[in-house]
């Protein structure tokens, strides 16, 4: 993974310098209110319901184990011994003070961490696929254009006042997409044209929030070399034009949307056409630095132990069923990738205290060379465990919690921080999810469902992501009471898909009764293979209607 | 008249007044003797009238288009930038344009709603005096555009992204 040289170790410094006299100078009254917002915002810091939140940047969901060690050092020193993994592959503190924070930040710097642009209207941290780099279907690794992005978009004297955040994401696969592509600002798909060359097919104007839409294509290869000057251009039109009189108007996706996929990219080429032959064009030489940094690690030569495995699965129940769900196939032979589940019921989505990020990070060291992967589902993946350790380092996981076999099913729940923390929320969403895992834990039948995706969010911001989930929960605030929407059909992968609204929204207690009656209708409609998305897809949405509000 | 920076965070007088756009119909009103920035669209009405007068130079707002100057840019002794808001980051863009795409070599202003932590992307992107809003200490501002010795992008300061800059 990616180290800093003595530039980007100078520049960190520099930044948390700046933060250092910003902060003082909000102190001392000498910056009013809305001056220091943008600048504390683009430094991770919001001021929330109960106290300031902290969003620590986690460039592209990429951890060494020295930097959990540190995250888990500051729970303890400045917040109440506990952090969050968010949908945007990063960590937040709920707890920390203002004055602490230029401190929060030096420690951070330190361990080659920040906080930079993970809020504001800017560019934000880039994301991709948890699974670069070990699975066997992707193009080429994206994170070393993740990186070359991060580096092009962080403290961008352009674009640091956009009309409004701004995200990009990256996905390799030609089967999957983790990264959500289609729903960000810019998604960039890793291709090869006919000639073999690599590149990006560029979407440009998706998004959640207020006005879901999957992003259209708007350049169908882009020569890689052609990166950032091309996103320079889209970032430029958007700076100019995209609307500033109307916030909830002033995502990209309703300038492309306005100007039509075809008018905004003509816009973009001709943009573009000026600069492309810049010297912000790459260089063959500049991308094969970056990927010197994400090279593989020391992989033994190993067989599959797949005769020790399938004894091991016979003789444990459970361990086979962790194997079947949370343990992914890797591109070496002998390796595996695992997911820890950060959604044991009784513990909010995603969060894990001080002890926990420890463990993790001894696991790191121990069974995957020191660097886990956080992922938007808001679980964490340890990328190169030994297929001969698994159930080793299965037995380890049980009791710290990580080891709940749910990934991607029912219960392994995305649920941003809602009302109890968010002060942007309308509505709670973590006693929702928590109640929805109640309702469904037994295993054997979450099994039997399949994967579903069920999404949740407090508020229209959308940081749950509900528009993309199969199943899509909205906090709603009807005359200061607290409802809910449901959607269905969502989907955030290749086939990406908004949700269609289910009807009138529910109380909190009748949520979780509501999921099981929508569960009901596709036990019954399904056919053998389908899963819950396919049948929706084929009987659409009146049948869960009729029952839901029968 | 308040102070200016200039990019090296030296102050020195103003010498210029913004004229606002006239209201519907009426005339633009130039004071006598002295230097003016006027409206950049009525500059360009009465180009012939303007033309290499060193006292006479444009100011654009953020949702004007740099483009109408493009061919004329050096003909103006000094183009101001607003920000109405110093959270309209349109200036930002107008700037390098002047600069990186229509060669504007002469004095860029930025004015309006200008602050301390905006001054050192305003220097990167093209601009080399700063009409500080009165309020702000002007004394802070050398530390503001010097926060950061270098940058990871290629702007107007520097056509050498840190890349390339690595590279040799």
């Amino acid at each position: 993974m990616y180290v800093y040289d003595e530039h980007d170790r100078q520049m960190a410094a520099e930044r948390v310098a700046q933060f250092r006299d910003q902060t003082e100078r909000a102190l001392a009254g000498e910056l009013a209110e809305d001056e220091f917002l943008p600048l504390r915002l683009q430094n991770g810091l919001y001021v929330q319901r109960l106290a300031p939140m902290l969003r620590i940047c986690v460039p592209y969901g990429m951890l060494r184990s020295v930097q959990l060690r540190r995250l888990a050092r500051i729970t303890r020193d400045y917040d109440k011994g506990y952090a969050h993994f968010t949908t945007r592959q990063n960590v937040q503190l709920n707890w920390p003070e203002l004055k602490d924070v230029p401190d929060i930040l030096a420690e951070l710097a330190e361990v080659e961490m920040h906080s930079n642009q993970t809020s504001g209207n800017c560019i934000r941290n880039t994301t991709t696929d948890q699974f670069s780099g070990v699975q066997s279907d992707e193009i080429t690794d994206p994170r070393p254009y993740c990186e070359i992005i991060r580096q092009w978009s962080t403290f961008h004297p352009e674009f640091a006042y956009l009309p409004r955040k701004f995200k990009v994401a990256v996905n390799a696969s030609e089967k999957t997409d983790r990264a959500a592509i289609q729903v960000h600002d810019i998604g960039l798909q890793i291709v090869r044209n006919d000639a073999g060359e690599l590149g990006f097919r560029v979407h440009v104007g998706g998004g959640l929030g207020r006005t879901p839409m999957v992003a259209p294509v708007i350049r169908e290869f882009l020569p890689e070399l052609d990166l950032l000057t091309y996103l320079e251009s889209v970032l430029r039109v958007y700076n100019r034009y995209g609307r500033r009189d109307n916030k909830f108007k002033a995502r990209i996706k309703i300038l492309v949307k306005a100007l039509t996929p075809e008018g905004f990219a003509e816009k973009v080429e001709a943009e573009w056409a000026h600069i492309k032959d810049s010297p912000s064009k790459l260089t063959p030489e500049a991308i094969n630095r970056i990927k010197t940094y994400f090279t593989e690690p020391a992989y033994l030569a190993l067989n599959n132990a797949t005769e020790l495995l399938a004894q091991q699965r016979f003789e444990n129940r459970e361990f086979d069923q962790w194997l079947k769900y949370n343990v992914d196939t890797h591109k070496k032979p002998g390796y595996a990738i695992v997911s820890l589940t950060m959604k044991k019921t009784g513990t909010p989505p995603g969060d894990v205290t001080d002890k926990q990020l420890e463990q993790i990070a001894d696991l790191a060291d121990e069974f995957s060379f020191g660097e886990v992967r956080v992922t938007h589902e808001q679980n964490v993946v340890l990328a190169d465990v030994r297929q001969d350790r698994l159930l080793e380092l299965w037995g380890q996981l049980g009791p710290m919690g990580f080891a709940t076999a749910n990934l991607n099913m029912l219960t392994d729940i995305i649920c941003c921080p809602g009302g109890d923390f968010c002060a942007l929320a309308n509505a709670k969403s973590i006693p929702v999810a928590d109640a929805i895992q109640r309702r469904f834990d037994n295993l054997d039948f979450l099994y039997d469902l399949g994967e579903i995706d069920l999404n949740i969010s407090g508020c229209m911001n959308a940081c749950g992501h509900h528009h993309v989930g199969n199943i899509g929960v909205l906090g709603v605030d009807k005359k200061g009471q607290e409802f809910y929407q449901v959607s269905l059909g969502g989907a955030s992968q290749h086939d990406a898909t908004i949700g269609k609204i289910l009807g009138p929204s529910f109380a909190r207690d009748d949520m979780p009764e509501v999921i099981a009656k929508i569960i009901d209708v596709y036990v019954n409609k399904r056919t053998e293979e389908e899963s819950f998305i396919d049948t929706y897809r084929r009987v659409g949405i009146d049948p869960f209607k009729e029952r839901v509000y029968a | 008249m308040p102070d200016i920076i200039f990019r090296d965070g030296s102050i020195r007088q103003n010498q210029w007044t913004v004229v606002s756009r006239p209201e519907g119909g009426e005339a633009l009103d130039i004071p006598e003797q002295k230097r003016v920035l006027i409206p950049a669209d009525l500059w360009l009405e009465s180009r012939e009238q303007f033309a290499g007068d060193e006292n006479v130079g444009v100011w654009l707002d953020s949702h004007d288009e740099p483009e109408i100057l493009a061919d004329h840019v050096n003909e103006l002794p000094l183009i101001a930038v607003n920000f109405p808001k110093f959270s309209d980051g349109r200036g930002y863009s107008i700037a390098r344009l002047l600069r990186e795409r229509y060669g504007y070599k002469n004095e860029l202003r930025a004015i309006g709603d200008v602050l301390l932590d905006q001054l050192q992307f305003m220097k990167r992107c093209g601009f080399d005096t700063y009409e500080l809003r009165p309020d702000k200490d002007i004394r802070k501002a050398t530390r503001a555009l010097n926060f950061f010795s270098q940058g990871y992008q290629a702007a107007t300061d520097t056509d050498q992204p840190l890349f390339r800059r690595r590279a040799s």
